[in-house]
């Protein structure tokens, strides 16, 4: 063990602590699964019967050898029987033995199917539990969280991670159960019939659990060879296939090849290595299995001749020691699966057990509408002391727009997210109607705000649903009205299926332009008092433009907005202007304010009006069309 | 090549260890058959005449037959099961080397996940066929068949009623091995949706949290667990049921062998040592009767598995000129004739025509979508242009040899594209045998000493995940110097220093002028400072050659050009206000 634990660089098949914990998502099923240890130990007492049925049955009334043995189990059987007044003559001790055996196959199968059953539900209703739990916390962790963890991962810890404990939970937990009971209940029967046969016999015991071990630790650690030799080579071709081209570019095919044959042959070579314990393993435990069958033979044999063993009993013997095996060998299995248990649930604890920073507050207040938003000396950095805002204040009142402009990286972007706090701010605060943002109630706040984002995420579904996002306050006929104010409805109803035309994952087949208007209806619909807009700086063209123009107009009107701006029709029309510059306000004023200073508005101004003469786009624009 | 023959190819290639793997296979099974013989003797002798030296005799005798079943064992899975994986080994290097010959415009249709899965989970599939399918369903056969032999010598009655257990068992093994794969599909499949789902939830949680969604997705997401629930229930009822009839069935085998054998032991029919080695027999027989259904399983995924290969390697390779064009030394010159290309829709470039002499440099700007990198693309004949229409030193590209055309030239690629490897090796992937001053000499021309210099192993530091990620400006100039160390007679820059500042970017240019000496050079770009001491410079507008001339001529101009200065000015000038 102490070998293993050290290869395993961590993860321990058994943690207490884990343990512990894990065994707590079986508390509202202990009913369900105290049967099914119940069920376990009946089915192994009737798995065992048939051989001992057969035994007795063939030394009471087949005879081959005479009247078994005095003070053989199976005289004392046909002794404690016909007290009980049951003598039966052979052909009806045939028949009746024959029924019991059917009998408890028959009840083995009712039991196994049951607790298979059983055990196997509860294993989905603990997964099942366990998925809603951790998806419910994702919902809840904070937006910086996502920031530091792909999302590859975390898909892991809601899908393959489960799977790995529902293995625990049902093939795991109570087949540990079983195999012991079975090899328990042999020892008993064993014992029963005859103990120094049966010491005999389990003298082969310590050496399938050597093999046992011995290939286990073999297969385990080639196993992990294979893998990672495996997982080389997947990567190898990962990035040739995506990167062919340079390959081909530089007429590098024949050392390419070179190097992926030389990869592959550490694969086939760590095979076959792992080819070697199972070539192995499978014969060694045939062979002791047969050494036990000698054995049987031998002293069991001579236990016949000198009359103190039953033929039928000896029979019997036969066939059990083919059984033995099952059980030894199944439980050195399983500490691969509790490993691989412990290891993803110690994954999971610590999704479950990331604290939220941005949560809903105790009593907090909530509020309806906005009269006013204001920036007080905010600073702001995502890590340590990298300051994307740096002292920021401004004041929005109801009705407004107001037009951030500024150079890429200014900090922009972040003036929404803190908005909306996705994150909170270092220093200085956000009020709204006079209330810090942190006293008010995180739904209710967001719900003040609708927002368009740069890049429109689209979920696959249909478009109606990626309007309403599947909100049961959003109804059918107010996503209609949306896509018509904004004009969406004139490609909507282009698609195959309007309105239920299917949107693949991202948006795949709409365009740019489609997107936009999409998650512009999507903003209407939800119809909030604020709007929040992060133009897109994408060129789309010119009738596509027009509508988009005419559709942000329509979103704007009545409602106080903040908008990220990179249309001079939008700028213009702004009743404030603020320029951001490295994280500060650099300059403030409505538009022809703005103009008159010499300064960085009238820069940005004239670069904004040469890129749409241009169409060049700002850095985030699609990328040329034929990547290599 | 269909799919069989192709397999066929490669059984064909391994006949000698499969054939040796094969004679193993009998000789474990006829010993394995042996031993069922000699305990029914053992037992058969206790109720005779007997004394302890048979017994011994038996036992060791039976020691010594379960001693050379496995040694023949042994060498049956070590023969086959490595032969396979040799074949494995073939067969992926095989695939490996003919998807290098493939032009690509092949993977351009093709996803990689795609083909990386042919590469490894059908492979394996195939792999699985040829080993423990074969090696399987051969020894299965010969003992379900052997045992039978063994059987119907004993006790003909008895054999044949327990010949009942072959379509029984068969029977159940087909049918709910079926029910348990679809079932298992289904359960699989909408695994496949509900992670799909988190996935799109959680990339997309700002848009979540923005429209306070939270509380709907979750009920959305419990539906699907819901469902997942259910689903797995119909899988778990079905394997619930199968492996227990399965058990059964075979304890009612025994049953029936126990209920008729005893009375033809008392018939004096059968002996009882007939009796222990029929039981045997029976055991030995019904476990390669279920084997059989997994094997034939094995067998169809393999076949299927073997079809989507082959469709990868039945895609022909780029094409070898049939009457080849070329010239000793290329000079560089570049000659375009009316060219119009377009992907698979629209033309994506419309009736270009120029002339680029030996040594000149020549700077492309327009805007996205214009056609620039598809212009490089053809010259660099990473897709095919129509005939005729790109020629170098009069020769037209398709006719010379794709190897030729790609010594000639060094290109950087606009999304630049490096290996996991250490920058010099990437470096060296433009010329395997350029020696370490070589590589320091074009690192130090890209620009890229002074950076390397920080890094904790200087070139030998490796590129990606496990190393230090290098910047987008450093990876851009690695780029450069694997195209530089080709010493190429024609150099194309495809907006390659994009991510490098514009100091560095004047010391690179200034640097490249000298290698620029006596090289043709096409550069592509969105800045003015990058192509503004070109030889001439044209402007690219959907595909068609909207202005030509060198940076003075452009510039009194007023155009797409002129307006790109102004621009690139104005933003030096904001970036220089602090």
């Amino acid at each position: 063990m102490t070998i293993e634990r050290h290869e395993e660089e961590g993860s321990r098949a058994f943690d207490r602590r884990l343990a512990r914990r894990l065994l707590s998502y079986l508390r509202p099923y202990r009913r369900t699964a105290s049967i099914s240890v119940g069920l376990v130990i009946l089915s192994s007492i009737l798995e065992l019967a048939g051989p001992a049925i057969i035994a007795i049955g063939i030394d009471l009334y087949v005879r081959p050898a005479g009247a078994p043995p005095v003070g053989s189990v199976s005289a004392s059987f046909g002794d404690w029987l016909a007290s009980m007044g049951l003598a039966f003559d052979p052909i009806t001790g045939i028949n009746v033995a024959a029924s019991v055996y059917l009998l408890t196959l028959i009840g083995g199968f009712a039991v196994i199917y049951w607790q298979m059953v059983l055990m196997n539900l509860m294993g989905q209703y603990v997964m099942y539990d366990m998925r809603k739990q951790i998806f419910g916390h994702l919902q809840k962790l904070d937006v910086r969280y996502y920031d530091r963890n792909p999302v590859g991962r975390l898909i892991t810890r809601v899908t393959t991670d489960v799977d790995a404990l529902n293995e625990m939970f049902t093939a795991g937990f109570v087949a540990i159960f079983g195999d012991i009971f079975v090899l328990a209940g042999i020892v008993v029967v064993l014992f029963w019939m005859d103990w120094r046969l049966a010491l005999v016999l389990f003298a082969i015991t310590p050496f399938i659990a050597l093999v046992s071990m011995w290939f286990r630790r073999g297969a385990r650690t080639t196993y992990r060879q294979v893998r990672a030799r495996i997982a080389a080579i997947n990567a190898f071709l990962q990035e040739h296939l995506s990167g062919m081209g340079i390959v081909q570019l530089f007429n590098r095919q024949p050392q390419e090849a070179a190097k992926f044959s030389n990869l592959n042959a550490r694969h086939r070579d760590a095979n076959l290595d792992s080819i070697f314990y199972y070539s192995v393993f499978y014969p060694m435990i045939e062979l002791i299995q047969s050494i036990g069958i000698a054995l049987i033979i031998w002293y069991g044999g001579g236990q016949v001749i000198q009359g103190t063993l039953s033929l039928g009993v000896l029979i019997a013997f036969f066939q059990y020691a083919q059984r033995f095996y099952e059980p030894i060998s199944d439980l050195s299995e399983k500490y691969n699966i509790l490993q691989a248990a412990m290891a993803a649930s110690e994954r999971i604890f610590k999704l479950i057990d990331t604290p939220v920073e941005i949560g809903r507050e105790e009593g907090a207040t909530t509020l309806a509408d906005v009269n006013e938003i204001e920036f007080r000396n905010v600073w702001f950095a995502y890590n340590d002391e990298e300051w994307v805002l740096r002292d920021v204040s401004f004041r929005v009142r109801r009705g407004e727009r107001i037009a951030i402009v500024g150079h890429t990286g200014a900090g922009k972007t972040t003036v929404t997210s803190l908005l909306l706090r996705f994150y909170d701010c270092q220093h200085g605060q956000i009020l709204i109607n006079g209330v810090d943002l942190r006293e008010l109630d995180l739904q209710s706040l967001r719900r003040l705000f609708a927002i368009v984002q740069q890049d429109f995420f689209l979920f696959s579904g249909t478009v109606e649903n990626n309007i309403s996002l599947g909100d049961p306050a959003v109804t059918s006929q107010s996503v209609r009205d949306a896509a018509a104010r904004v004009q969406a409805d004139q490609f909507i109803r282009r698609l195959p299926d309007d309105f239920n035309a299917v949107v693949r994952e991202r948006g795949a087949g709409f365009s740019v332009g489609e997107k936009q208007l999409l998650s512009f209806a999507r903003a209407l619909a939800f119809d909030p008092p604020v709007l929040i807009l992060d133009e897109a700086t994408s060129s789309i063209d010119s009738e596509t433009e027009r509508l988009i123009q005419s559709a942000i107009e329509i979103l704007m009107a009545g409602r106080t907005s903040i908008v990220i701006a990179h249309r001079l029709s939008t700028i213009r029309s702004a009743d404030a202007i603020l320029v951001f510059h490295h994280g500060e306000i650099r300059e403030s004023g409505t538009h022809d304010e703005l103009i008159g200073i010499d300064g960085l508005y009238r820069r940005l101004y004239e670069l904004q009006y040469t890129a749409e003469k241009l169409q060049v786009g700002v850095p985030g624009g699609p990328l040329e069309e034929a990547p290599v | 090549m269909t799919p069989i023959r192709r397999l066929l190819h490669y059984f064909v290639l391994f006949r000698n260890p499969l054939l040796l793997g094969g004679l193993c296979v009998i000789g474990s099974a006829v010993f394995s058959l042996f031993k069922p013989l000699i305990v029914g003797n053992a037992v058969d002798e206790l109720s005779g005449a007997f004394n302890r030296e048979t017994l011994v005799r038996y036992a060791l005798l039976f020691v010594g037959a379960a001693i050379i079943q496995g040694v023949f064992l042994f060498l049956q899975r070590r023969i086959i099961i490595g032969t396979s994986r040799r074949m494995e080994f073939s067969m992926r290097g095989d695939l490996y080397e003919h998807m290098q010959t493939l032009p690509l415009s092949y993977y351009q249709k093709q996803r990689i996940g795609d083909l990386m899965s042919r590469a490894t989970n059908d492979l394996s599939s195939v792999r699985m066929l040829i080993g423990p399918a074969v090696m399987h369903a051969f020894s299965s056969i010969l003992i379900v068949i052997g045992a039978f032999i063994m059987m119907y010598r004993t006790d003909k009655v008895l054999a044949m009623v327990s010949l009942l257990a072959v379509p029984v068992v068969g029977f159940l093994s087909k049918t709910f091995g079926e029910r348990i794969h679809d079932r298992f599909r289904l359960v699989q499949d909408h695994f496949g949706e509900l992670s799909a789902r988190v996935q799109e939830n959680l990339a997309g949680v700002r848009v979540v949290r923005a429209f306070t969604q939270e509380q709907n997705e979750m009920e959305t997401f419990g539906r699907m667990n819901r469902e997942y629930v259910e689903r797995n229930k119909s899988l778990i009822r079905m394997t619930a049921l199968f492996y227990p009839l399965l058990h059964t069935i075979i304890g009612v085998m025994f049953v029936i062998v126990f209920f008729l054998g005893s009375r033809r032991i008392m018939a004096g029919q059968l002996t009882i040592g007939e009796f222990v080695a029929f039981q045997f027999y029976l055991a030995r027989m019904i476990w390669p009767l279920i084997a059989l259904g997994w094997v034939i399983n094995l067998f169809q995924r393999g076949l299927a598995s073997m079809k989507r290969l082959s469709d990868v390697w039945n895609v022909a390779p780029t094409r070898v000129p049939a009457i080849p064009c070329t010239v000793d030394s290329f000079e560089g010159a570049i000659e375009i004739r009316g060219l119009t290309f377009g992907y698979d829709g629209p033309p994506v470039l419309r009736d270009i025509s120029m002339k680029i002499a030996p040594g000149q440099t020549v700077g492309i700007v327009g805007r996205t979508g214009s056609g620039k990198s598809t212009l490089l693309s053809l010259i660099g004949r990473l897709y095919d242009a129509p005939e005729g229409t790109i020629l170098i030193d009069g020769c037209p590209v398709e006719a010379i040899p794709i190897e030729r055309i790609r010594e000639v030239i060094g290109m950087v690629p606009q999304e630049t594209f490096l290996f996991s490897e250490s920058i010099s090796e990437n470096i060296r992937f433009g010329r395997a045998d350029a020696s370490d001053d070589e590589v320091r000499q074009v690192a130090e021309l890209a620009g890229l000493s002074g950076d390397v210099v920080l890094f904790p192993q200087g070139l030998e530091t490796i590129v990606g995940e496990r190393g230090i990620t290098l910047s987008g400006g450093q990876k851009q100039r690695t780029a450069i110097a694997r195209a530089l160390v080709r010493n190429p007679q024609i150099l194309m820059l495809d907006d390659s220093l994009s991510a490098v500042d514009t100091n560095t970017e004047e010391r690179i240019l200034r640097s490249l002028r000298e290698v620029r000496k006596g090289r043709t050079v096409l550069i592509v770009s969105h800045r003015v400072s990058s192509v503004k001491d070109a030889d001439f410079v044209i402007v690219l507008d959907q595909g068609r050659i909207i202005e030509k001339g060198t940076h003075d001529e452009l510039m009194a101009f007023d155009g797409y050009y002129s307006e790109l200065y102004r621009r690139q000015a104005l933003e030096e000038e904001i970036e220089e206000i602090a």
